[in-house]
């Protein structure tokens, strides 16, 4: 039952990533998009991951597909994209970045399964009143996690993306 | 297969039946009230004091002509009501009526994130609804929709937020038990973050006097105004439903849910003689009152004024009561 539950919504997730490239009309491909998203928190839940599901429906079918839809009807895109100069090195980039995507995907499928079986960095044990336990509830335990044992990618990840936004503001800024 | 199917789709056809005859004589309460605020009587033609008013009016929806104009994308238009009905039917699901489970028809442990995630579904079917028609006003009501929603969805949720710190969790029933603990309503404990999450809930419900999507004035009714009969009818079902939702939410998050007030108290034990869901009920009433009542004293704001609140007042103040919530939290 599982193992068929998955392979449908593989199945549909996977089409739907086709649909939304392949689509003709961009607010199309957008709502593709969306439905893809909420296939993906779907997937999560399977996994009981009901955190992240519902992490993945507000973030990015509520918040950035909103805003991708927001700057898709502000341009209009009746109009095929003029035809780059040099189409054949365009589709060469493309393939060299899905190459580089899939070697990532390969290699991080490899790692962890390698590294499966042994326990994860006992980090938490430095902080005795409460451990990550299978006690905790599931919010509960990821937020623990992600401030014990994954504290660093965390603030790096955040970093990150006050720099994006800082970023932003001065491009979008003339004068400050 | 009794418990896993039977009482949840009982439960669900009650709920959503309930929630859509609340609704058209929310509409009702509505006309009534604007009316007598404007020292009119509203509808008085149909039934005594005008009550079949709610009946007549859904069933001349569904017999008007459905129209489709010419150039419009077809499959959206005709999904864009759909998406903006359906998830304010959704929300309904995790909100609990009373303490058992036959009054809630799911418990989830993220329950307010479900709420918050589902309702900004809800924002495609105003964008959508305004992009296929392929006209220019429903064009822009659509564009204001989108950034007010995103803009006011921020600051409430980071309210929100210090609520579930105060309450220590993010399940609905669990919420309303740390208040029954706490011994008070949250209203009290967070005063700021019950009026910012009533204030961005008229926001997010597009109502006056944020209706800027709608704004009869500037864009002869905004996003629905290609939109005729029953599917202009879902759009307004799904506002009035999302004003139903704001109002439970209020309820249950800072006025104490389905309790009776002064839980605690035993000299008021009389009062548990009341049904738990008809607590929650009333509550719910009067915030709908609420809104009703703001919808017939203020004006509409300008655009820039309703953006420039959001960033500009709203965020900050929600981030400062973050804040505060958090190193409280840690003294005390």
């Amino acid at each position: 039952m599982d193992a068929f539950v998955f392979y449908l919504l593989a199945t549909l997730i996977l089409g739907l990533g086709i649909m939304v490239i392949t689509a003709r009309n961009a607010v199309h491909s957008v709502l593709f998009l969306v439905l893809n998203f909420l296939l993906v928190a779907i997937l999560y839940v399977t996994l009981s991951a009901q955190f992240v599901a519902v992490i993945q429906v507000l973030v990015y079918a509520g918040g950035i597909v909103v805003l991708y839809l927001f700057v898709v009807m502000l341009v209009s895109l009746k109009k095929a994209p003029e035809l780059r100069s040099d189409s054949r090195r365009v589709g060469r980039t493309g393939l060299l970045l899905a190459g580089v995507v899939l070697a990532e995907l390969i290699a991080i499928v490899w790692f962890t399964s390698a590294s499966s079986g042994a326990p994860p960095a006992q980090a938490a044990a430095d902080f005795p009143p409460r451990l990550a336990s299978d006690a905790m509830l599931n919010t509960e335990r990821l937020g623990w996690v992600l401030y014990t044992e994954y504290l660093i990618p965390f603030e790096v990840a955040s970093m990150l993306l006050l720099v994006a936004m800082i970023g932003a503001i001065v491009l979008a800024k003339k004068n400050l | 297969m009794l418990d896993t199917f039977v009482i949840p789709l009982l439960q669900i056809a009650v709920l959503v039946n309930a929630v859509l005859v609340a609704v058209t004589f929310l509409v009702l309460m509505e006309r009534k009230v604007m009316g007598w605020a404007q020292a009119r009587l509203g509808p008085m033609r149909v039934g005594p004091y005008g009550i079949l008013q709610a009946i007549v009016d859904p069933i001349k929806l569904i017999l008007k002509e459905d129209i489709t104009p010419a150039k419009a994308d077809k499959w959206v238009f005709t999904l864009a009501p759909i998406m903006s009905l359906v998830p304010a039917l959704v929300v309904f699901s995790v909100i609990p009526f009373g303490p058992d489970p036959l009054y809630y028809v799911a418990d989830i442990n993220v329950g307010l994130l479900f709420i918050i995630s589902v309702t900004s579904i809800g924002v495609y079917g105003i964008i959508l609804g305004g992009w296929s028609s392929n006209s220019k006003y429903p064009l822009l009501a659509s564009l204001r929709a989108s950034a007010q929603l995103i803009s006011y969805e921020i600051a409430v949720v980071m309210t929100l937020v210090s609520v579930v710190l105060t309450a220590g969790t993010l399940n609905m029933i669990g919420i309303v038990e740390a208040q029954r603990e706490a011994g008070l309503w949250f209203a009290f404990i967070q005063p700021v973050a019950c009026v910012l999450v009533f204030i961005g809930g008229l926001a997010e419900t597009n109502r006056l006097p944020f209706d800027l999507p709608e704004a009869e004035t500037e864009l002869t009714g905004g996003f629905h105004t290609e939109y005729s009969g029953m599917r202009w009818a879902l759009f307004f079902l799904a506002e009035y439903a999302n004003i139903i939702v704001i109002s439970a939410i209020v309820a249950l998050m800072f006025f104490g849910g389905w309790m009776r007030p002064f839980p605690n108290v035993e000299a008021l034990s009389f009062l548990d003689l009341v049904p738990p869901w008809v607590w929650y009920c009333g509550k719910i009433f009067f915030f709908l009152y609420i809104f009703v009542w703001i919808r017939a004293t203020f004006p509409r704001y300008r655009y820039d004024q309703l953006m420039a609140l959001g960033w500009k007042v709203f965020i900050p103040i929600a981030i400062g009561n973050l804040v505060l919530t958090g190193i409280a939290k840690v003294v005390l």
